[in-house]
């Protein structure tokens, strides 16, 4: 056993630029964006042929057949035969997750290098036999007669041929992600103008890194693909104000296609690994994971929104490293809708809400919003669900290693299922 | 790319209608291959007055597992066999009445040159004299063997090598690359040496082991040619072109073992960038190969600002700016550091609609020749080398007529190819190359152009 504990260096990452769905990647899989993902990042790190210690991804929207996604991706890549790969799956906090098992095994010493990961195709998305239809063939299939088999079959009726799509939906209340933001978006009253300046905001940020090469080794083009679709350098709030809302009903409806993610294909890898394994392969140390915290809210019964858990998470963690939300040089609050992002920095503002539902004595106060998502985020890059742990990770340990040693910054990603992965980083 | 024409040419049928029509009968040309004799078969030493080179070429040819046979048994023909080389010590020269030695020895020698046969001369430089006889005589074998080179059929070249007084030691090198097959596209050319310090002979079949060599433009093309032999021949590279061009970039750098990095190279802060992480990945680099170039083809008088400026900055002054880089980065290039710039023929003998980019190749060889004293100093050397009509992607787009007229404009009636251009720099690149400073080397199969 190591006798104690270390932090985990970010040495850098990697990513495809993400698609709009159906769009430059219709055709690809989420093995073949994994692959490349992971080739562009053994390129840019020259391990070809090398053992790392561990590859650790997933994807949120996976096929059957892909049960040891992240082993295949690593078999078809220029990494190691010999480097050992395990999935992962918590929603759109995959990849951050990922990112936080790998760093725990380097902190107590059984990796001493690791890529965590993430994948997801809302294109090439898996399509399911019908409930009736399956049990009717895995009947005919558990037949052992002709005879058997035949009364088998004639269970199949036409309707059965429809098959199961996968849908954006929660599965204990039937609602889109974006009907249960919207319901939060109205319980908070965040307008309509505040979410499209923050869309804005993300579109120029990620539009600025890109022009004076932020991104030149963080991304790698993919499939004729050199940015990321979704990305409009020229939008702006007038633009966007006149895009009619898609989720939430009636006048109070402020949620559009413009400040909420689009669906999105895409992969993202980070290379992590201890001090000593950077410093005897000539490789950069960005940043390292200082920690990092999950949480889970009753979006069901339990009267709190579907995406507020990171908004629990936060305080936990300040309070670990005995911090306040105001002692970081950086915040990294994934976008999945605008709204998500204003709800849940009005909640820390909020002291009925940081008293009564966080139990905090104080409420953890507002954040400089120049802080807040430089380099763009999911409204302007898209949120390809699992790849979007990753893009952060990567953005935010590049951003603090240009910002000078010492300095801090917070993650914070919802995800399905009323669940929330927050980490800090520190350069 | 294959070449169509030169397949036809070589097959049964098309041999008797080539031979019948007098059409062009390009040959198939020896390329270098790992593990291959330095020549195919036996070489020949001849002098021409009393050289001070031919017990050294003999030596070093023995050396090599090469079979020297005497001019005698050349002259009298007692044997067949074909010879693989051909080579002239014509160091002793003191006027033109010596020159018929030459003639003499090479006469009844290059009857007999194998396909794919190499014929070099070896003689001091014309300036190193005050006679004018002896400076004539030696001027005299640049036109001897210019024209040789053009008669010459079969793939076979004839090259001319200056060696001053006292560079001797320096010939090693040139030596082996014109005799291989390293130097298959490189024909009627004179190279000059120096004098230089040389290091210890290299693993032959891995001449840059345990060095890093930094490729602009190494995503496609000559490029990813240039990547190719340099990590064959031993050296890790690291592989850059423009973050467009990621994806092939990456493809190239994983295929060779190296490092991708996505660079604008015209950036303002490309040169520092580059030159930091060399320091801090790879403890600095020593082997530099400037290829990065693009065209943007219009006459003079229709060329904008963007067409001219565009050309420049990525052709000529991220060159500049790059290696000005690595020179003020401390430990960022080696003290014996090999860079090479890619210049072009259009750059010697211009070319219509490349006012700009005939200009910015032009431009690399004043660049280069500048700066050859200073690199000498410290051990190190900076050449170009000029390519000629070469098969690649850019080609393939030509027009049908003028890419098949364009390819036949040398005496080797071909186009090269981009391994043709890869196999000059990598020479260029070997520690024994550090008496080739401040050379153009065209890699043109003697093209008529700018001749």
């Amino acid at each position: 056993m190591a006798p104690q504990t270390r932090k985990a260096a970010i040495v850098g990452g990697n990513r495809i630029p993400f698609a709009r769905s159906n769009g430059a990647y219709a055709r690809a899989s989420n093995q073949d964006m994994l692959t490349a993902t992971l080739d562009g990042l053994v390129a840019r790190f020259g391990l070809q042929g090398q053992q790392v210690g561990e590859v650790v991804a997933g994807a949120v929207l996976k096929h059957a057949r892909d049960f040891n996604l992240t082993r295949e991706s690593v078999l078809g890549s220029r990494l190691s035969a010999a480097t050992p790969a395990y999935d992962v799956q918590q929603a759109c906090g995959t990849g951050l997750e990922a990112a936080v098992l790998v760093a725990n095994k380097i902190a107590l010493g059984q990796l001493e290098s690791g890529i965590a990961g993430g994948v997801d195709t809302t294109s090439d998305a898996p399509m399911a036999l019908n409930e009736d239809m399956r049990r009717v063939l895995l009947a005919v299939n558990n037949a052992k007669t002709l005879q058997q088999r035949l009364s088998a079959l004639a269970g199949i009726r036409p309707g059965q041929l429809i098959p199961e799509v996968p849908r954006n939906a929660e599965p204990r209340t039937g609602l889109a992600m974006g009907d249960h933001a919207a319901i939060t978006a109205a319980e908070w009253e965040i307008g309509r103008e505040e979410q499209d300046e923050l869309t804005v905001r993300s579109h120029h940020n990620l539009a600025a890194a890109y022009d004076r090469g932020f991104f030149d080794d963080l991304v790698t083009p993919f499939l004729g693909l050199t940015r990321d679709q979704n990305l409009r350098p020229d939008t702006s709030v007038e633009k966007l104000a006149k895009l009619k809302p898609v989720f939430g009903q009636g006048e109070g409806a402020t949620m559009t296609a413009g400040n909420s993610t689009p669906l999105t294909d895409g992969a993202s890898a980070v290379l992590l690994a201890s001090d000593e394994w950077a410093a005897e392969h000539d490789l950069p140390v960005l940043a390292h994971l200082v920690d990092a915290q999950t949480a889970a809210v009753d979006y069901v019964h339990g009267g709190e929104g579907l995406l507020m858990a990171p908004a629990y998470a936060v305080p936990v963690l300040l309070a670990r490293n005995g911090l306040t939300l105001q002692d970081f040089d950086f915040y990294e609050v994934h976008e999945a809708f605008a709204s998500t992002v204003l709800a849940t920095l009005k909640a820390w503002e909020s002291p009925e809400y940081c008293k009564e539902k966080l139990g905090l004595d104080a409420p953890l106060g507002s954040i400089d919003r120049a802080k807040l998502n430089v380099h763009g985020s999911s409204l302007a890059a898209g949120h390809p669900f699992a790849a979007t742990g990753g893009r952060i990770v990567a953005t935010l340990a590049k951003t603090l290693h240009e910002a000078g040693p010492g300095k801090r910054g917070l993650i914070s990603i919802c995800a399905a299922g009323g669940q929330g992965v927050v980490a800090i980083l520190e350069s | 790319m294959s070449d169509w024409y030169r397949d036809f040419a070589n097959s049964g049928v098309g041999t008797t209608i080539t031979k019948q029509l007098g059409l062009p009968r390009p040959a198939e040309l020896r390329r270098y291959e790992p593990g291959q004799p330095l020549l195919p078969g036996a070489a020949v030493v001849g002098s021409a007055g009393e050289g001070r080179l031919r017990d050294e070429l003999t030596r070093l040819l023995k050396d090599d597992g090469v079979t020297v046979v005497s001019p005698v048994t050349v002259d009298g023909g007692t044997d067949g066999e074909r010879l693989a080389a051909v080579l002239l010590d014509a160091t002793g020269l003191t006027g033109p009445t010596d020159l018929a030695a030459a003639h003499d020895f090479l006469a009844p020698a290059v009857k007999r040159l194998a396909p794919s046969g190499r014929v070099l001369v070896l003689a001091d430089p014309p300036a190193g004299t005050s006679s004018p006889a002896q400076a004539a005589a030696r001027q005299a074998l640049e036109g001897l063997v210019r024209s040789l080179a053009k008669e010459l059929r079969s793939g076979s070249t004839a090259n001319l090598v200056h060696v001053p007084l006292g560079a001797e030691a320096s010939l090693a090198s040139p030596l082996r690359f014109f005799l291989s097959g390293r130097s298959a596209y490189v024909d009627g050319q004179v190279l000059a040496v120096t004098t230089a310090e040389l290091p210890d002979a290299a693993d032959a079949e891995q001449p840059l082991a345990g060095k890093v060599a930094v490729v602009t433009g190494a995503a496609r093309g000559i490029g990813a040619a240039i990547a190719r032999v340099l990590a064959r021949d031993g050296a890790h590279v690291v592989a850059v072109d423009v973050p467009a061009a990621g994806e092939q970039l990456a493809q190239v750098a994983n295929e060779v073992g190296g490092t991708a990095v996505a660079l604008d190279i015209t950036g303002d802060d490309a040169g520092p960038r580059l030159a930091a992480q060399l320091v801090a990945r790879h403890g600095g680099v020593d082997v530099v190969v400037h290829n990065a170039g693009i065209t943007r083809d219009k006459l003079l008088v229709n060329m904008d600002a963007a067409r001219w400026n565009s050309v420049m900055a990525v052709n000529l002054q991220a060159q500049l700016d790059i290696t000005q880089a690595l020179l003020d980065t401390e430990g960022a290039l080696k003290p014996d550091a090999r860079v090479v710039s890619v210049s072009s023929q259009s750059g010697i003998a211009g070319n219509r609609g490349q006012t700009n980019y005939a200009a910015s190749k032009a431009g690399v060889i004043g660049m280069v020749r500048s700066w050859a004293p200073e690199f000498a100093e410290r051990g190190a050397t900076i050449n170009a080398v000029a390519p000629g009509f070469i098969v690649t992607e850019m080609t393939a787009k030509m027009p049908l007529g003028t890419r098949e007229v364009g390819s036949r404009l040398n005496s080797l009636q071909q186009g090269g190819l981009p391994v043709d251009v890869a196999e000059t720099i990598a020479w260029l690149a070997q520690p024994g190359s550090a008496g080739v400073n401040g050379q153009v080397v065209r890699v043109c199969g003697q093209s008529l152009l700018g001749a």
